[in-house]
C-alpha cells in the first residue's frame, strides 16, 4: 500500500479565480487525525477543502485525497465526506429526505438507506424535526442537519467547514465529543473554524493560512517552537518566584520574567525554552525553589495565529 | 487485440446497471421536488394557452360542424402546432425547465451536493435530462392532445369519421412524435446552454434567431437545426405565404424516418458535449 494511500496530499496546488489569489503553492500531505485549518477570512481554507473534494479545479498541481482524485467520483465520495460553508439546501426537502436520497444514490436500498438516515440524525440529535421542512429549521439545526448528511455513509474522511457556527454551548459541546470520536477511530478530520480555544482542544494537528499561502503546518507544539520571533512564554507555579526570578534573569535566552500578581507564579520569556527547562530541573533538584507546575502560556493556536498572522489577518 | 475486442470488452466491463439506476434516481429525485413550482405558471401557460383557444373556439362556433370547416380547421390546427408549439411554447418551455436543471441549482446554492455523492458527473447530467425531458413530456404532449381532441370535437360523426376511418390519427400521431422531439431537442440545447453560460438566455435567443433563419442557410447547414427535422415531420403542410413561408416550407425535405434519426443524432452529440463540459464545471457561487 502507498504511503499516500491513507494521506491527503496536496502537491504544489495554486487556485487562482481569474486574477485573484485563492491558494498558491501548497504542498501538504495530511495523516489520519484531526487537522484544523486556521486563518482569517480570505486566506484560503475554503479553497483548500473545495479543493480536495473537486468542487473547484486547481490552476496548477494535483490533490490526491487517500490516492483518489475528484476525477473518480465514484470512489472518492465513498470515503469522502463535506459539509460545506453553504447554509442552503435543495428546494422544499426535509431532514430526512436530505439525508434520505443522496444515500440512494450510494446504490443502498431503502431499508438500509433509512437505517442510516436515522442513524445519522440520532447522532446529532434531530429525531423530534427529522420530517419537518428543512426551510423551517433554525441556524443551527440547519447546521447539525448538513453535519448529519456529511456523515451518514460513514465516510473516511470528513470534511468541515466552520461546523461550529451557530451552535449553541451545548450543541458544541457534542459536536466536538462527535469530532474526537471520529479522529480517534483512524478518520481523517478537516476542520476549519475561528474558535481557536476548541480548534486547540480537539486538533492533532493545525495549517495555519494567510492570504492563500500556508504560513504553517504540524502538530501546535512543534509550530510553536518553529517561531523564534517571539520568545516562548512559560508559567511556573513556585514557592519563591522572587528567587526563581534571580536565578533566570542571569540568562541571556530570557527576555523577561514577571511575578504573578498572586505572588505564587513567575512567567518567563525566553528564546531557548530547552536550557529554561534544563535550568528549572537543577534549580528544582537543588531545592532552592519548590516547583508546584510548568506549563506553556502561549503554546496554543490562539497564540500562534496572533504571531503568524495577527489581528488583522496579515501576515505578521 | 483488435479495435472492436477493445472496445466490446470496455463496453461489457462498464457498471451500466449502476449508472442507469443513478440516473433514475436524480430524475426521480428532480421530479418529487417539483420542477415546475407555483413560480414556472408561465410554463403552464405557454402550453395550455392554445388549449384554451381552442376550447372557447369549440364553445362559440360549435354551429360550424361542415366538412369545409373541418378542413380549415385542421390547417389552423397545423398553423397552431407548426408556428406557436414548435418555434414558441416548445422552445420558450424548455429553456425554462432545462436551463433551471442546473442554473436554477446554482442560483439557489444547492448544486454542490450533487456534486458530492458518488455519481458520475455525465450521470447527473443524463438523469437531469430525464427529469426535464419528462416534464416537458407530460405537459406538451397533454396540450396538444387537448387541442387536437377539442379542435375535432365539435364536429360529431364527421370528426370522427376524420380521426378514426381518414389521415386524423395518422395526424395526431405525428404531433404527438413532433412534439416528444422538440421536447428533447430543444431540451438538450437548453441544458448544454446552461452548463457554458452563466446567464442562458442571451444564447437561447440567438438559438432562436438560428432556427428562424435556418432555412434560408446552405443545406448542410440547415441540418443543424432542431426546427429544421421536424418540420419534415409536420402532417399538413401550410401555404407557403410570404414571411410565413420561412417556419412551414421545407426547401430540401428528408423522410420522415431521416428526420428523426437526425435529430436523435443531434441531441445525442449535444448531450454528449454537456456531458463533457461538467466535468469542469465549478462550484464558484459567489460569482455566479
Amino acid at each position: 500500500m502507498n504511503a499516500s494511500d491513507n494521506r491527503i496530499v496536496f502537491e504544489n496546488v495554486s487556485k487562482f479565480y481569474g486574477e485573484v489569489l485563492g491558494v498558491n503553492r501548497v504542498n501538504l500531505a495530511l495523516d489520519p487525525g484531526i487537522t484544523s485549518l486556521v486563518g482569517p477570512n480570505g486566506s484560503g481554507k475554503t479553497t483548500l477543502m473545495n479543493l480536495m473534494t473537486g468542487l473547484i479545479r486547481p490552476t496548477r498541481g494535483k490533490v490526491t485525497v487517500l490516492g483518489m482524485t475528484s476525477a473518480d467520483p465514484e470512489h472518492l465520495f465513498r470515503a469522502v465526506g463535506y459539509c460545506t460553508q453553504f447554509d442552503s439546501f435543495p428546494r422544499g426537502v426535509s431532514g430526512y429526505e436530505f439525508i434520505y436520497w443522496p444515500l440512494r444514490l450510494h446504490g443502498l436500498d431503502h431499508t438500509r438507506a433509512d437505517q442510516l438516515t436515522k442513524e445519522a440524525i440520532h447522532r446529532v440529535g434531530m429525531m423530534s424535526a427529522a420530517e419537518r421542512k428543512v426551510a423551517g429549521y433554525s441556524k443551527g439545526m440547519r447546521q447539525r442537519i448538513r453535519l448529519a448528511q456529511a456523515i451518514s455513509h460513514h465516510p473516511t474522511v470528513v470534511v468541515l467547514d466552520e461546523p461550529l457556527n451557530g451552535l449553541d454551548p451545548m450543541a458544541r459541546a457534542e459536536t466536538i465529543a462527535l469530532f474526537q470520536a471520529l479522529g480517534q477511530h483512524g478518520m481523517h478530520v478537516i476542520i476549519s473554524s475561528h474558535i481557536l480555544e476548541e480548534v486547540d482542544r480537539i486538533s492533532d494537528r493545525v495549517v495555519l493560512m494567510s492570504n492563500g499561502y500556508v504560513v504553517a503546518e504540524g502538530q501546535i507544539h512543534d509550530v510553536r517552537r518553529e517561531v523564534k520571533d517571539h520568545p516562548m512564554q512559560i508559567l511556573v507555579r513556585c514557592s519563591n518566584p522572587a528567587k526563581l526570578a534571580s536565578q533566570v534573569f542571569a540568562l541571556d535566552h530570557v527576555v523577561e520574567a514577571k511575578i504573578n500578581s498572586d505572588g505564587q507564579g513567575l512567567l518567563v520569556r525566553t528564546r531557548d525554552a530547552e536550557q529554561f527547562y534544563l535550568l528549572l530541573n537543577r534549580v528544582a533538584a537543588q531545592g532552592v525553589v519548590d516547583v508546584e507546575a510548568v506549563a506553556p502560556a502561549d503554546d496554543d493556536v490562539n497564540s500562534i495565529y496572533q504571531y503568524l498572522i495577527g489581528s488583522d489577518g496579515s501576515n505578521a | 487485440m483488435s479495435l472492436s475486442a477493445n472496445a466490446r470488452a470496455w463496453i461489457t466491463e462498464q457498471p451500466w446497471r449502476t449508472w442507469s439506476s443513478q440516473a433514475l434516481t436524480i430524475a426521480r429525485i428532480d421530479l418529487r421536488r417539483g420542477l415546475l413550482s407555483r413560480r414556472a405558471w408561465w410554463v403552464y401557460l405557454l402550453a395550455f394557452a392554445p388549449v384554451a383557444l381552442i376550447a372557447a373556439h369549440a364553445v362559440f362556433d360549435s354551429s360550424q360542424r361542415s366538412a369545409g370547416y373541418l378542413e380549415e380547421d385542421t390547417k389552423v390546427l397545423a398553423g397552431i402546432f407548426q408556428i406557436y408549439y414548435m418555434r414558441l411554447g416548445i422552445f420558450f418551455a424548455c429553456m425554462g425547465i432545462f436551463t433551471w436543471l442546473f442554473r436554477g441549482e446554482v442560483a439557489e446554492k444547492s448544486l454542490h451536493y450533487q456534486f458530492l455523492v458518488p455519481v458520475r458527473r455525465e450521470v447527473l447530467v443524463l438523469g437531469k435530462f430525464l427529469a426535464g425531458a419528462f416534464t416537458a413530456f407530460v405537459l406538451f404532449e397533454t396540450a396538444v392532445l387537448s387541442s387536437f381532441v377539442l379542435m375535432y370535437l365539435r364536429f360529431g360523426p364527421l370528426g370522427s369519421a376524420f380521426v378514426f376511418s381518414g389521415p386524423g390519427l395518422r395526424h395526431l400521431w405525428l404531433y404527438l412524435l413532433t412534439t416528444a422531439l422538440a421536447c428533447i431537442g430543444y431540451g438538450s440545447v437548453f441544458l448544454a446552454l446552461s452548463l457554458v453560460f452563466r446567464n442562458p438566455v442571451i444564447p437561447g435567443l440567438l438559438v432562436m434567431a438560428w432556427e428562424t433563419i435556418n432555412p434560408i442557410m446552405p443545406a448542410i447547414l440547415q441540418k443543424l437545426s432542431v426546427a429544421f427535422y421536424l418540420r419534415n415531420l409536420c402532417p399538413v403542410q401550410l401555404p407557403a405565404e410570404g414571411l410565413m413561408a420561412l417556419f412551414t416550407v421545407v426547401a430540401t425535405p428528408v423522410p420522415a424516418v431521416i428526420a428523426v434519426i437526425g435529430l436523435f443524432c443531434v441531441t445525442i452529440a449535444i448531450i454528449i458535449f454537456a456531458c463533457f463540459r461538467i466535468r469542469t464545471f465549478e462550484i464558484t457561487y459567489s460569482t455566479d
